[in-house]
């Protein structure tokens, strides 16, 4: 039987899923042995690949980028996990809300800055007017909420998933853990 | 009248127990150590039945009743944890979540709050309702305490601590429907407000939306225990 | 007072009237007087001055075929003028006893024929403001009848009897809430009447306490009477300044004749009442948050039990029953309860008012006898939609009621059945839609109305009608997915059910109808991104793509 393919997908979080994930330490050496990461921010892949087994999606929609990689993933993804509170629940980046974008360029870029202040507009993605969780724009399969998901979940959970078991999210973990 | 004509048979979730007439099905079902979930009851305070969390089935009716205000009568068949109600319950929890700015990494109350603890209990893993994010004030211009609307539930438990417990009546709610809020006297700064600074609404305030200045940054459990000790103290002078 | 006292002004009155040859009535209610009736009165009093003929011209309260305003009834004649202004007062009372004015008839014989006035006895006969009219079309008969000779338990018998339902919109058996008052222990009782009417479209208390509103205090009085109640409020909302003047002064009249006050007509019953104004809340209307209001507090509903009949106005048993459902105790005390009974259909007795609105010839106020089919009071007494157009759907029982559509229009008009078929009777506001509506953005009109008015206490109704709001917009602009449409159902069960009172409970009952009789018209919003009746501006999907 060949591997299942894994990928994890970091859009606006702050990356402590990934780093929760990593924390899973010497149990990874024993996921490896069933899954291949074809796409992560720790591998190389730069293209999301056709076929994806089961995506761990870390982070909230925030920009144009972020929702075409969410429809993209959706689209070549068998399961779609959302991976912790900003996924799930728009979470720090959804702060922003109720004051809009461009409060908040105004003091990263204007108000902070002293030398050539300037909002960027190459490059980097165009904010969207809202932070979104993930589910709003994409059919999501299993949630893990926290922030970030313990290891111990993230174990709980994957071995359910590989194994297709039952599995109760509740009881491993909540909003905010 | 005797005292045996007081006592009422009931059955709760195929359970048989017995209860005093005038006792709330809420009060019955935790004395036999049956859990109801509630978020607007608060022992020691009057109830309003506002957050239809502790509604239960009553067989041969069709209505769903809220247990901490629903009193017991001979016979009754209570029902408290069916499919149709816990889907109700977990609606109303994603409807909480979503109607304004629950961020719980970076709550006060993160780990000790009523309503995040409820979400996990009744198997709340996401919210499926578009997260209405309103743009709401922060009042920290008490010298102790601040409110932060954007985690209020309207519970007002602190509204009927203050009235019926401290007797000041500071807290109210102003505006209706969805743009609700609770106020300080007639919606003056709290730091302005003929507040007593007694810090009852703080501890009985199921989430983060009231909380100690002191507390900020750190652990900030909230004892609301003192509510019906204070009341029998009361009662006995 | 006294029965013989009341027979004199009768007398009085009618020999008053027998010394003019002709009686021009003037529709003065809202309706009529926005657009001019008020100076059509003007000029026919002086006309009929100039003229020299003996003419009495009268101000009534609502004649009913409002959008035939304003309206004149000539009588001994019976001539039915409509559309009249001031310019026509000379033609008017040049014609009297001659031919009537031609251009000014209107047919609208079909429109009254299968109407059945009980409540509305007296609308286009009186003067509002005159209790003299009043008494001399048997008015405070019955009180006085029950005053002097029947027990307060014979009146509950002749209202149970009558089999009279509750017109707030419930449907409650008023005879029962009266016995159960009645038995309530307590030194101190409470009647209220609910005239915070705020359904929109509806007006039919309106109509009642502007146009009679003796009716309404002498149906307070028999209640007080039966119930063992000495204080009554009527709680009005401040909206209708007119109803309000009305009422005071009718109260200041009936306090004058001795028909209010300590030893009502010399008997040991005291009675009186006091106005109430409600400051715009809908939810108001709901009997709980009615009493909190009157109380002075924040007008928010409590969990029943305890029941108002038990536990009311400041912790004291209260009966509180709508405009409608006390204007129709008079005339059952006059003529019996089976008189009453005989009327309407199995289960809901008598006649119900209905303020019929929306895409229909004759808009305006009607009584018609429970039962009736909604079709007769759409295509006759309504005179169906105007000419072009189709029937759509009929409205009942305001914001929460039910769209109804053109395959169920042959249901009798009854409590049960209006609830059977997901509508409800409500107050009685009956819109008409035609095919210009389109029943998605006639969900969200109303969801938007129960969400403005939630109270916000309870969070089933306060967050619940917002996200079913947001969820009915998205489908509205063509931004809506079949997974909106499958949440907006699941969240619909859970206000219906676990909301705290009817203005929650009922909310879900425009989505649901219509998603029950009109659901391709959702599907075509979400699926085919198309307003099939043309209203909704579905936006352009803003989607970036992959």
């Amino acid at each position: 039987m060949s591997k299942l393919k894994l990928a994890t997908v970091w859009l606006d979080g702050c990356s402590g899923c990934h780093m929760s994930f990593l924390d899973m330490d010497e149990r990874l050496l024993e996921l490896a042995e069933i899954v291949d990461v074809v796409y992560s921010p720790i591998v190389d892949a730069k293209e999301y690949p056709d076929e994806v087994d089961i995506a761990l999606v870390e982070g909230a929609v925030s920009s144009e980028d972020d929702e075409r990689k969410i429809r993209k993933i959706r689209a070549h993804t068998k399961m779609l996990v959302a991976m912790g509170d900003c996924a799930i629940t728009g979470n720090v980046p959804s702060m922003r809300n109720p004051i809009g974008p461009e409060a908040i360029l105004n003091r990263a870029y204007i108000e902070n800055t002293s030398a050539q202040p300037q909002i960027p507009s190459v490059v980097v993605p165009k904010l969207l007017r809202t932070v979104r969780p993930i589910q709003e724009y994409v059919k999501v399969d299993a949630y893990l909420p926290g922030c970030p998901p313990s290891a111990d979940t993230f174990h709980t959970a994957l071995t359910a998933f590989i194994n297709g078991g039952p599995l109760d999210v509740s009881a491993l973990t909540r909003f905010g853990a | 009248m005797s005292v045996e004509a007081d006592v009422k048979t009931l059955i709760i979730d195929e359970q048989e127990v017995s209860a005093r007439a005038g006792q709330t099905i809420l009060q019955v079902a935790r004395e036999n150590d049956i859990y109801i979930p509630t978020l607007c009851h608060l022992d020691g305070l009057s109830d309003v039945g506002a957050c239809r969390l502790c509604l239960i089935e009553i067989k041969g009716g069709n209505k769903l009743v809220p247990a901490c205000v629903a009193t017991v009568q001979e016979g009754m068949e209570v029902s408290t944890d069916t499919e149709r109600l816990r889907k109700h319950r977990r609606t109303i929890l994603e409807l909480l979540f979503a109607e304004r700015n629950h961020i719980c990494s970076v709550c006060v109350s993160n780990g000790h709050c009523e309503l995040q603890t409820l979400a996990q209990e009744q198997g709340v893993t996401h919210v499926r309702f578009p997260y209405r994010n309103p743009n709401l004030p922060v009042d920290a211009s008490h010298e102790r305490f601040t409110a932060d609307h954007n985690r209020c539930i309207l519970c007002t438990r602190c509204v009927r601590v203050c009235a019926e417990i401290e007797g000041a009546h500071v807290w109210d709610v102003m505006g209706r429907g969805i743009n609700s809020m609770i106020i300080t006297d007639l919606h003056e700064d709290w730091g302005a407000s003929s507040c007593t600074r007694c810090g009852k609404c703080v501890q009985v305030c199921p989430t983060g939306a009231l909380f100690d200045k002191s507390k900020i940054g750190s652990d900030h459990p909230k004892y609301p225990d003192f509510l019906p000790y204070l009341n029998l103290m009361r009662e006995a002078q | 007072m006294t029965i013989e006292e009341l027979e004199q002004i009768a007398a009085s009155v009618q020999r008053e009237n027998a010394a003019f040859d002709y009686e021009v009535n003037v529709c003065m209610d809202l309706a009529c007087v926005s657009q001019g009736a008020d100076k059509l009165k003007e000029a026919l009093v002086k006309s009929a001055e100039a003229s020299g003929k003996k003419v009495l011209v009268r101000r009534t309260g609502c004649m009913g075929p409002c959008s035939h305003g304003p309206l004149v009834r000539v009588d001994p004649d019976e001539a039915l003028y409509h559309k009249v202004h001031a310019g026509h007062a000379r033609a008017i009372v040049a014609s009297l006893g001659g031919p009537p004015v031609a251009e000014l008839q209107c047919d609208l014989n079909e429109h009254f024929e299968s109407q059945v006035r009980v409540v509305l006895e007296n609308a286009g006969y009186i003067d509002p403001v005159k209790i003299d009219d009043y008494i001399a079309r048997d008015g405070y008969k019955a009180l006085l009848t029950v005053l002097t000779e029947m027990t307060p338990s014979g009146v509950i018998h002749r209202v149970t009897e009558s089999g009279l339902r509750g017109r707030g919109g419930g449907g409650y058996p008023t005879g029962l809430k009266w016995s159960t008052v009645a038995k309530a222990a307590g030194d101190m009782k409470y009647v209220v009447c609910n005239g915070d009417e705020g359904d929109p479209g509806a007006f039919m208390d309106r109509s009642v306490m502007e146009g009679d509103p003796h009716r309404v205090i002498e149906g307070m009085a028999i209640a007080a009477y039966a119930v063992g109640a000495s204080k009554g409020f009527i709680y009005v909302r401040a909206e209708y300044p007119v109803a309000v003047s009305r009422l005071t002064t009718a109260l200041r009249e009936a306090r004058r004749r001795g028909l209010l006050g300590n030893n009502v007509c010399n008997t040991p019953f005291n009675f009186d009442v006091e106005i109430r104004l409600g400051a715009g809340a809908f939810v108001c209307g709901e009997e709980t948050a009615l009493i909190a209001s009157i109380e002075g507090k924040r007008g928010t509903p409590k969990p029943r039990p305890p029941y108002p009949a038990m536990s009311g106005l400041w912790g004291k048993p209260t009966l509180i029953n709508n405009v409608e459902t006390y204007a129709n105790i008079a005339p059952i005390v006059r003529n019996g309860g089976r008189w009453f009974f005989n009327m309407g259909s199995e289960r809901s007795k008598g006649t119900k008012v209905f303020a019929l609105t929306g895409k229909i010839a004759n808009t305006g106020l009607v009584e018609v006898p429970m039962g009736i089919k909604l079709r007769e009071i759409i295509e006759r007494i309504g005179g169906g939609v105007p000419a072009g157009h189709t029937f759509k759907a009929v409205q009942t029982g305001g914001p929460s009621g039910g769209c109804i559509p053109a395959e169920m229009l042959d249901i009798g008009v009854s409590y049960d059945a209006l609830l059977k078929v997901g509508s409800i009777m409500g107050s009685g506001g009956m819109i008409v839609m035609d095919d210009t509506s389109c029943m998605v953005n006639v969900a969200r009109f109303f969801v938007e109305f129960c969400m403005t008015e939630s109270c916000g206490k309870c969070i089933p109704c306060r967050a619940g009608t917002a996200q079913m709001f947001t969820l009915l917009t998205r489908i509205c602009d063509g931004t809506g997915t079949m997974d909106d449409l499958e949440l907006l159902e699941d969240l619909c069960s859970t206000v219906k059910e676990a909301s705290l009172c009817g203005l929650g409970q009922t909310a879900p009952n425009p989505v649901l109808s219509t998603l029950k009789y009109f659901r391709n018209e959702y599907i075509e919003h979400i699926v085919h991104k198309r307003c099939p009746a043309g209203v909704c501006t579905i936006q352009v999907p803003s989607e970036v793509t992959a």
